[in-house]
């Protein structure tokens, strides 16, 4: 079952897929970019950037935009890789089946 | 998980890498609507030369050839109001922002070929090469749509390829040049109008 050990339990959530979902098409993302289009809490939200900075598929800057801070993410090269073989994983779990 | 988790999993995926990255409100109504503006100014053009410049399309002078630059502004100002106002509309139905970053980004996409495009042409035209004119602004709005595609609906790209290969013909026999506009601005703007209506917005 080489199958099920590319699907990767750090992706295992809707949040977490959709921030790589919208950090893979776009250079990057701040934080209420993502907090609109996934329409999750703050709290709940930076659980889980920190579960996949610290796992190191996204990179987090934080800035200042005048005196406000900012806090923007994108993705690494392993993020990348990663989020790919998930997929691949998924789609070929579902063509399975 | 089961089989149908992870199929809403790749669905909601897709959905948020189209959401975050593209603007897809474009109406296809606001198309055909820039296509008839365009055929109408195009026939005041026509029959203000055919009268009153001797049937002429390039040697303009006086009066005329500046109610034409204002038919073609009017056109221009038109499509642009009308593919605001259905856009905005559209948007609202879909519950998406119309004034967001994908928005943003596609606006600043298409805006600058166009933006450069027009100066362009106003240089050439204020040099009195008239018969340039109808290709270059096939050609840069071609490029202003390609440019565009890759923040809105893909299938714009079609569109804009056809403008530039009608651009490039009608730079390379000027004499056609007006009948290549018509056919880019007016026409295919309803063919393509008509065909992003009945793909996108009859759902």
């Amino acid at each position: 079952m080489s199958i099920i050990t590319n699907i990767n339990k750090l992706f295992d959530h809707r949040i977490r897929l959709g921030i790589m979902s919208i950090l893979m098409v776009n250079e990057y993302a701040d934080f209420n970019m993502l907090k609109e289009l996934l329409g999750a809490t703050d709290g709940n939200l930076a659980s889980h950037t920190k579960a996949l900075e610290k796992a190191e598929y996204i990179l987090v800057e934080k800035q200042f935009i005048g005196r406000k801070p900012n806090t923007r993410y994108s993705t690494t090269k392993l993020g990348k890789a990663e989020f790919k073989k998930h997929i691949e994983a998924l789609e070929k779990l579902i063509k399975k089946t | 998980m089961s089989n149908e988790d992870y199929l809403s999993d790749i669905s909601e995926i897709k959905n948020l890498m189209n959401k975050s990255s593209r603007f897809i409100s474009l109406s296809g109504l606001s198309g055909i609507l820039a296509g008839i503006y365009a055929l109408i100014g195009a026939a005041i053009a026509y029959c203000l030369v055919i009268t009153y410049s001797g049937g002429t399309l390039y040697i303009f002078h006086g009066w005329v050839f500046w109610t034409c630059m204002a038919v073609l502004l009017m056109v221009a100002l038109l499509s642009a109001v009308t593919g605001m106002l259905l856009t905005t509309k559209k948007a609202k139905k879909n519950g998406e922002k119309i004034w967001d970053n994908s928005s943003k980004r596609l606006l600043f996409n298409f805006l600058v070929p166009l933006a450069v495009g027009g100066i362009y042409c106003t240089i050439i035209l204020s040099q009195g090469r008239y018969g340039q004119t109808g290709g270059l602004m096939l050609i840069f709005y071609g490029l202003a749509l390609v440019s565009a595609s890759k923040y809105s609906l893909g299938d714009i790209k079609y569109l804009g390829y056809i403008q530039i290969v009608l651009g490039l013909i009608a730079s390379y026999y000027p004499g056609f040049g007006f009948w290549l506009w018509v056919l880019g601005f007016g026409i295919m703007h309803i063919v393509y109008g008509t065909w992003m209506h009945f793909k996108y917005d009859t759902k």
